[in-house]
């Protein structure tokens, strides 16, 4: 049911593990609903610089959670924001439609993420 | 295809085996002829028709005549609840079953709750037993029907089947089982476990798919479930499924005659997975009974806690590995297993459960590269988890 993108970026994600002097976390989700999203953010000048992931869930949201950790390094915060849960499963080649939530989870995992950083910044 | 597979996943389905395959193949050529029919094509094919009814009958201690063919276990459920119900609705509308049937048992009972038929659902205990206390002050002068499982699919438990045909008999209780996973598992005699009905599905034991079977013991009022000719002693329409139905019958003498030697290796295989990876990975449940001799031999089941049951199976399978997932990911619904939910195994931990269900033709070589490739993939896993913290250098989990 996974394409091999997918399944490449599930088995050997990238930017695993949580930054310890973070500018910037967000946690969505909850272990209830069987997903969890924690990405940490390192951001220097408005610009991302380092990001990393830890995810409770399935295949999607691993492979997910890699792809857009990897895809928001480099990017300011406005264009992160700005970050749709269908790029992500474009840049991954699509995803089974049932599947499609867990990349909302990487969207509101880095949205949350910033949010804690600008309001950490007033 | 992987460079190794190693099938895990026997409960789901097992492979035709090429002994009941070869016994099936004749009757896809030269012996074509519809059973029904009165010429000698048709009376070749009822031969080997009414030669599989009598091997399933002596499989199960019960008459031929009293074996009716079906398309599968769900089918046979379905009929078994619905034909039993409706057909005895004057004495009465209530109905007992348990919380950890099969969706085939569940969700019939539910569509006859929307006809008016009162349903009990029993709980079961944390090893997925019912209680026969529960039974017993379940029955109402208005019940008709008891259903209950004879093994679980999930965690394999095995109900108290002749305690329960013993009160079904005590309070004149129809009782039917799905005994879908259990037949050509584990041994069955329904005349001595006072069992009135009893579905069966070929594929659960080496047989084909598409075929099953509802034993129903003779004299039991029961409606049509298929309107149309007069197949089945005029109750269930449908041309004969003839080589199905040789293969089914070939299956269930092989299971039987097989079983104890068969059983022998599976458990053992089991038994030596399950005591592994009890010792090398930690915070899991053993789900289902801890009494191996109240489980169906071939399954084992856990929970791995922090990590979600999908991405178990997912990394096995790239290992080569098939197994099955009670994960809600797994399924598609948002749910886990209902059934784990239902032994107190908490929900973010049921996420993580995966069923391994051993066959006749695996190797403790097999079983040796699984249990590696298990810790693997839960050491992995876990190290991805935002519910697993490092402290002190040591793995704490939180």
């Amino acid at each position: 049911m996974y394409n091999d993108k997918v399944k490449e970026a599930f088995a050997n994600p990238k930017n695993v593990g949580f930054i310890e002097d973070a500018d910037g976390v967000g946690k969505v989700g909850n272990a209830a609903c069987g997903d969890i999203m924690e990405i940490s953010l390192k951001i220097k000048n408005d610009v991302i610089v380092d990001a990393k992931f830890r995810t409770f869930g399935c295949a999607a949201a691993i492979a997910t959670s890699s792809t857009a950790t990897e895809m928001v390094k480099g990017m300011t915060i406005d264009q992160a924001l700005n970050l749709k849960n269908s790029q992500v499963v474009e840049e991954l080649e699509g995803l089974p439609p049932q599947k499609i939530h867990c990349s909302v989870l990487a969207e509101e995992a880095i949205k949350a993420a910033i949010e804690d950083y600008q309001s950490k910044k007033k | 295809m992987q460079s190794r597979s190693i099938y895990l996943d026997n409960s789901a389905t097992t492979y035709t085996d090429p002994e009941v395959l070869e016994e099936m193949l004749p009757y896809f050529g030269q012996v074509y002829g519809n059973a029904s029919s009165q010429h000698f094509y048709g009376r070749d094919a009822l031969k080997a028709v009414d030669n599989a009814r009598e091997q399933i009958a002596k499989a199960i201690g019960c008459k031929p005549s009293e074996i009716y063919f079906t398309s599968g276990g769900t089918e046979s459920d379905n009929w078994a609840i619905k034909g039993i119900a409706r057909a005895h609705a004057d004495k009465g509308r209530h109905i007992i079953t348990s919380v950890i049937e099969h969706p085939a048992v569940i969700k019939t009972c539910n569509a006859l709750e929307k006809e008016g038929f009162e349903v009990t659902y029993l709980p079961v205990d944390s090893e997925g037993i019912i209680s026969l206390d529960d039974l017993e002050k379940a029955i109402r002068k208005d019940t008709t029907l008891i259903s209950i499982m004879y093994a679980n699919n999930e965690m394999g438990a095995i109900q108290p089947i002749r305690e329960i045909g013993e009160i079904a008999k005590k309070y004149s209780v129809i009782f039917h089982t799905d005994a879908v996973q259990a037949v050509g598992n584990i041994p069955i005699d329904v005349a001595a476990n006072n069992i009135d009905l009893l579905s069966m599905s070929g594929h659960k034991f080496y047989g084909p798919k598409g075929v099953g079977v509802l034993y129903k013991r003779n004299g039991l009022k029961i409606a049509r479930f298929m309107d149309g000719g007069e197949q089945e002693r005029n109750l269930r329409a449908s041309t004969i499924n003839t080589p199905a139905i040789v293969g089914i019958g070939k299956a269930i003498e092989l299971a039987v005659q097989n079983m104890s030697e068969n059983n022998k290796h599976i458990a053992s295989l089991r038994d030596y997975f399950v005591s592994q990876v009890l010792d090398k990975i930690e915070d899991i449940y053993f789900n289902g009974p801890k009494d191996m001799t109240k489980r169906l031999p071939s399954n084992a089941n856990f929970s791995f806690e922090y990590i979600e049951g999908e991405s178990i199976l997912m990394r096995l399978d790239m290992a080569g590995i098939a197994v099955s997932s009670g994960s809600a990911c797994s399924s598609g619904s948002l749910e886990p297993s209902y059934v784990l939910l239902s032994i107190g195994v908490p929900i973010e931990v049921a996420h993580g459960s995966i069923r391994f269900s051993f066959g006749k033709n695996n190797t403790k070589e097999e079983v040796d590269y699984t249990v590696e490739q298990l810790v693997n993939t839960v050491k992995a896993l876990r190290e991805l988890s935002p519910l697993v913290k490092m402290i002190k250098g040591e793995e704490k989990y939180v």
